[in-house]
């Protein structure tokens, strides 16, 4: 199964038809799209407007492949549940977002293992495709909390 | 001496940054902010609340977010402010602030280039600012980690 989410602050229809139109030319592969406040509906691939945050998690760590924008909490998600992601950042130009810091996400965190970003749709479909017949690396596992180093300041900070 | 501890975030990856920061406040009186009611599940047995979010793209949204964020200071009573953003936090900072109630900022790791438009702001307003990125530090905004 794959399992796309195109986060749920802003609609992200992009990404949403895009998936819906590999869907269309994969009917045998099933594809759960998370639209959040798009305003297209898939006519392919099944979708939900927004999941419980337990049911988002669920179905990330059972897909076979991840596909979001480039939003930190699908990053984190996937990076916890140790699946491959295949990102489309979300672009100001196309009032995808209110600033182009996806791109900066890309460049700066999407370089890890595991972690994949688009150019653009169709570089997206083709990319789909591939990392479904060769998932390549995973991302390295972490721990469920940040660097020890860094909350131990956050808690000086509290305690001072 | 345990302190009361607000740890507040919008939704999305504000959030998921939040929860990752938990061992800070480990053994203090924390109480948790949102503004999906199905993060529940993932904070455990302290006290929960839920807000109505608001950003800079739906500003009208100021005063039902500021009145809700009010009822949530007004309970939890908070010496401590902790946020992962975004405009909430700030908000939550800001209201708190003229009772003697200290915050951090942590501005998220997806301002990889440039601070948040929020986490400019909390320079004027929160205790500390720290970054998530070294490149980013200057000697008012620091960098102590990251989540990741």
């Amino acid at each position: 199964m794959i399992f796309v989410s195109v986060g749920s602050m802003m609609p992200f229809d992009r990404l949403t038809r895009a998936m819906d139109e590999w869907a269309a030319a994969n009917p045998a592969i099933p594809v759960e799209i998370q639209i959040g406040k798009g305003a297209y509906e898939p006519r392919h691939a099944r979708w939900v407007r927004k999941l419980a945050l337990p049911d988002y998690q669920a179905r990330v760590a059972g897909c076979a492949l991840f596909v979001a924008h480039c939003g930190m909490g699908s990053i984190i998600s996937a990076i916890e549940a140790g699946k491959p992601i295949l990102m489309l950042p979300r672009l100001e130009a196309m009032a995808e977002h209110n600033t182009d810091h996806q791109l900066a996400t890309a460049k700066h965190i999407g370089i890890r293992p595991g972690l994949h970003v688009a150019a653009d749709v169709d570089d997206l479909k083709a990319r789909a495709s591939a990392l479904l017949a060769d998932s390549g690396l995973a991302p390295a596992p972490i721990s469920r909390f940040a660097d020890p180093a860094f909350t131990a300041r956050i808690r000086a900070f509290i305690e001072s | 001496m345990t302190k009361r501890v607000l740890a507040i975030a919008s939704g999305g990856g504000h959030f998921i940054q939040l929860m990752r920061l938990s061992p800070a406040w480990a053994g203090h009186q924390v109480s948790i902010a949102t503004v999906d009611p199905s993060s529940r599940a993932l904070v455990g047995e302290v006290p929960f609340f839920t807000f109505r979010d608001v950003s800079r793209a739906d500003w009208w949204n100021i005063p039902a977010a500021t009145l809700d964020i009010a009822r949530i200071l007004a309970a939890v009573r908070p010496q401590v402010i902790i946020t992962t953003g975004a405009l909430p936090g700030l908000i939550a900072a800001t209201l708190a602030k003229p009772f003697g109630c200290k915050s951090l900022w942590v501005d998220s790791i997806a301002n990889s280039e440039v601070l948040s438009g929020s986490g400019g702001q909390a320079g004027r307003v929160c205790s500390q600012v720290v970054t998530q990125w070294p490149h980013l530090a200057t000697d008012r905004v620091e960098h102590w980690g990251s989540v990741l």
